[in-house]
């Protein structure tokens, strides 16, 4: 639902991203934990997500340490997980481009799932929006998210006990990005790319270091595509 | 035990490595105008990746080690349909938590 009154872009910003407190604070506080758990000290683990910014990438990365895998494998697995930021860069890139450059470097270290999805989301409904508004939204969709990541790294490495299981934080994760989701599925060239992806994702599960994910976002972006030039050519889609 | 300086070294390294790969188009790219086929394909990334991340965390929690989960599986097809109807991202979180946590109590 839209407020009457059109709200400013800062504004905007941080309060689609504030319901994303609830996912990155129990990831972060995960992390923290596991970290320190892992023998790293607290300043390692925080240094760690402050540096790197990338929940899932900084798990599979620990995880792999721990199992005393080569660091090149480690690093090269992380990065793996991490290949998704290419496309939300070329997704951005028309949107934000034409920004200054320290603009788009601090864009670029600040570009998560969370940012990146609310802003491709904002974006799209507000077509009439200036650079400077656009990059104001971007950084304001950082501002719920990214201090969370740092501070609660912090308070998990400074604790360094499990939360309660019941608490099913686990699901935090796909139920916020359903959420995000579901109202960008507008035409059916959205819907087929995204259902093409999920099923492609999950018959690709086997492949290695996360490459699967990076397949299936490929083939439902190209089925996103050839149905928006069916759509158009029968003028069902502007 | 973790070796050091290799933890360090793997931390720079993802640092550097994934701060290239969120750079490489928006940093390199710029405003240079993008081919209209590559524009088209842009369109879909979001609704494309976020799917494909979440689908086999839906039907394959890592919390109950990958087994489908009735109170996990309902939440999510209550948040997605909360999401497709109302078109609220509000809404949906809280229709999909409440989903989950009546099921956790009542089925879990």
């Amino acid at each position: 639902m839209r407020a009457t009154t059109p709200k400013s872009p800062l504004k905007q910003g941080i309060s689609d991203a504030a319901p994303f407190i609830l996912v990155v604070s129990p990831f972060a506080l995960v992390f923290g934990v596991v970290a320190t758990e892992s023998g790293l000290s607290i300043a390692e683990a925080l240094l760690f997500s402050v540096a790197v910014i990338a929940g899932a990438a900084q798990f599979t990365t620990l995880q792999l340490l721990n199992e005393n895998a080569p660091a090149v494998i480690a690093l090269l697995s992380g990065l793996a997980v991490n290949l998704r930021m290419a496309m939300y860069s070329a997704s951005l890139t028309p949107y934000l481009g034409a920004a200054p450059l320290w603009q788009r470097a601090l864009i670029a270290y600040l570009t998560v799932d969370q940012s990146y999805a609310c802003s491709v989301a904002a974006y799209e409904r507000n077509a009439g929006w200036s650079l400077s508004q656009r990059v104001t939204y971007f950084f304001a969709t950082c501002l719920p998210v990214i201090p969370f990541w740092y501070l609660m790294t912090l308070v998990g490495a400074l604790i360094g006990e499990s939360i309660p299981e019941s608490a099913a934080l686990d699901f935090a994760v796909p139920i916020t990005f359903l959420a995000l989701i579901a109202p960008m599925l507008r035409t059916p060239a959205h819907l087929a790319a995204a259902l093409v992806a999920s099923l492609s994702a999950l018959a690709l599960t086997w492949v290695p270091f996360n490459l699967g994910l990076i397949i299936a976002a490929s083939l439902g972006m190209v089925v996103g595509a050839q149905a928006e030039l069916i759509l158009k050519k029968r003028g069902v889609m502007a | 035990m973790i070796e050091r300086p290799e933890l360090w070294y793997v931390i720079a390294g993802l640092a550097l490595g994934s701060f290239l790969l969120r750079f490489a188009f928006l940093g390199f790219v710029g405003d240079r105008p993008l081919p209209e086929w590559l524009l088209r394909h842009l369109r879909y990334t979001a609704v494309a990746v976020l799917p494909a991340l979440i689908a086999p965390m839906i039907l394959w929690p890592a919390a109950t080690d990958g087994s489908f989960d009735l109170p996990r599986g309902l939440a999510a097809f209550v948040t997605l349909a909360a999401g497709l109807w109302f078109r609220s991202v509000i809404v949906s979180i809280t229709a999909g938590a409440a989903t989950l946590y009546l099921g956790l109590y009542l089925l879990g």
